[in-house]
């Protein structure tokens, strides 16, 4: 299998885990986890070095979700990789579960918890300076949403990485448009984005969030430029795989219903995986 | 109290290369050692405190030992959620240093007392909540604060802080130190305000009644034992802090007695549950709000005299 299809066949079956967890426990932010599945597959299908026997390897790169919301999105990617068992995917938000709504450090693979927004990128660059103090290899991937974007104490760990050049740190944002009221246009405008971060002093690359060889040749590229840590907007679409909720605010919100699942895996092409 | 501090950790970083100072653009005049001496390993953030804590949370994640630095509330009620979410629930070796607990900064206005800061921190799970009343303590506090491995929260000082205690001490984190015994009642104080606790204790020795006085300088864990042993051994407890009376130091011996039982008199004198808007020196507005020794000594005694 060609690797970018192995990315596709990975970014499905994180689907298909984001909508079985938050199905069974009727949670939400599936939309969220959805419009991220294409760069986690890309980040644990290659980008990332990391190894599932040892989830604490000092070595390891670092990655922070920042929106940890979409803890769904990137459990699916960690079992499928290895470090955690399956059966504690049925556990997801249940009594004396596994695993919690937002994600948390206390699940092997899972490197720091969030939920509140705006809290990744402080930690990613406080990560990234240790590693250019002490001349470690490890690298900082940093993922966000939209959201995340307005929090203030993410635009201070902007300014801070830049000043300090940490050509070593990647800030992904799963720039799906919409955040938790409606579209990101109507309610702080993030454009022109790129221009934005480029002025603050990364090196920014726009591109399709969905399109598993540009994440691939985009995240194999850093950093963009030596002595500038590296900006990704990822153009992504709210819920994307499941049409029926695409580009909605609910997905936000609500889960896919149970009588609507057999049909959304088929959708995913996953029903092998999945059976209902 | 804040240069001896900073020549005290200054002092353990030369022999600790895990020790990383990470600032919000505050700290003239004090912290230049410790930047000029160890370069690579201090950061000032800008003015940022939320960044200031995350980057300092990142740094402690991997191994070593960050310390923040500020003056009164700036390194913790503007960035609380980073020190709950990413400090505290992640267990990382974050020292939280605020420089003028209670009014030292009073003149200055509102936004510089930090009068909430020990209830606030000592709510947080896992964070370790020191203040030292003089230098004996406070040079004793940094090296615990190290060697501590977890969150930690030092309320320290400004400065010409009054010696305590008059020989060396056994400093333990959640180990109250006894200055002087007594058999009539408690006075229990944290932080510099103890010395006005000790004054007072003087002051009520010349009266007939006999006063011990603890120095509680760890608000949390609180040394449970010295307050029961307190309410035992003697007929009344006062608790002293700068710092409102709610949730204190006050708020966490309450909680103690009240679930021993016994019904001790008790009193806690701290400042009212109102913002400090008199303007006036340090010691001046202490006085106006009832930390004269005099006044101190004036309230225990009428608990004691069941006159309260």
């Amino acid at each position: 299998m060609k690797a970018s299809d192995q990315y596709r066949r990975l970014a499905q079956r994180i689907r298909g885990y984001a909508v079985k967890m938050t199905n069974c426990r009727s949670s939400g932010h599936v939309g969220s986890s959805l419009s991220m599945a294409d760069i986690v597959a890309v980040l644990y299908g290659r980008i990332l070095r990391v190894d599932p026997a040892n989830p604490r390897w000092p070595e390891r790169d670092r990655f922070i979700l920042s929106k940890g919301h979409a803890a769904a999105g990137l459990y699916g990617a960690l079992v499928e990789k290895g470090f955690f068992p399956k059966e504690w995917i049925d556990t997801y938000y249940g009594d004396d579960g596994r695993l919690c709504g937002h994600i948390s450090h206390h699940v092997p693979g899972a490197e720091f918890s969030t939920g509140s927004l705006g809290h990744g990128l402080p930690v990613a660059a406080g990560m990234a300076l240790v590693a250019k103090r002490q001349k470690r290899n490890y690298r900082i991937f940093c993922l966000m949403s939209d959201g995340d974007c307005n929090e203030g104490s993410t635009w201070e760990a902007i300014m801070f990485a830049a000043q300090h050049r940490f050509d070593n740190l990647t800030a992904i944002v799963d720039a799906n448009r919409i955040q938790a009221l409606g579209k990101v246009s109507d309610i702080i405008d993030m454009e022109p984005f790129a221009r934005k971060v480029e002025a603050f002093g990364w090196a920014a690359r726009e591109i399709d969030g969905h399109d598993v060889e540009q994440i691939e040749k985009t995240l194999l590229a850093v950093p963009f430029r030596k002595g500038r840590p590296s900006f990704v907007i990822a153009r992504t679409v709210k819920g994307k795989g499941v049409k029926s909720i695409e580009n909605t605010v609910g997905s936000h919100y609500r889960c896919i219903p149970d009588e609507k699942l057999k049909e959304v895996y088929e959708e995913l092409g996953v029903s092998d995986a999945f059976p209902v | 109290m804040r240069s001896l501090f900073n020549k005290v950790l200054l002092d353990i970083a030369e022999k600790n290369d895990r020790i990383y100072m990470v600032l919000a653009d505050i700290g003239y005049g004090e912290i230049e050692g410790f930047a000029e001496r160890f370069p690579d390993r201090f950061f000032n953030v800008g003015v940022a405190e939320q960044n200031m804590t995350g980057v300092a949370c990142g740094v402690a994640m991997e191994g070593n030992i960050a310390v923040t630095y500020s003056i009164a509330n700036f390194p913790t009620l503007r960035c609380l959620e980073q020190i709950r979410n990413d400090v505290c629930y992640h267990k990382a070796n974050v020292k939280i240093v605020i420089i003028g607990g209670g009014l030292a900064y009073g003149a200055l206005g509102v936004s510089h007392q930090a009068t909430e800061d020990l209830a606030i921190m000592r709510a947080l799970p896992d964070m370790v909540v020191l203040a030292p009343a003089d230098f004996a303590e406070a040079e004793a506090a940094v090296h615990a604060m190290i060697a501590h491995d977890g969150p930690v929260y030092y309320r320290c000082g400004y400065k010409k802080e009054p010696a305590l205690h008059g020989g060396p001490i056994d400093f333990r984190i959640g180990r109250a130190i006894q200055v002087r015994d007594g058999s009539d009642l408690t006075l229990i104080g944290t932080g510099t305000i103890t010395y006005r606790a000790f004054e007072a204790a003087g002051i009520l020795e010349s009266q007939g009644v006999k006063a011990r006085v603890l120095s509680m300088h760890t608000v949390k864990p609180l040394d449970r034992e010295a307050v029961l042993a307190a309410a035992r051994e003697t007929r009344a407890v006062v608790t002293v802090e700068e710092h409102n009376v709610l949730g204190g130091l006050g708020g966490a011996v309450a909680e103690v007695l009240a679930e021993a039982g016994g019904g001790v008199p008790f009193l806690r004198v701290g400042l009212p549950d109102s913002y400090i808007h008199l303007v006036g020196s340090h010691n001046w507005l202490l006085d106006h709000y009832g930390f004269a020794p005099q006044a101190i000594a004036a309230s225990a005694r009428r608990l004691l005299e069941g006159r309260q």
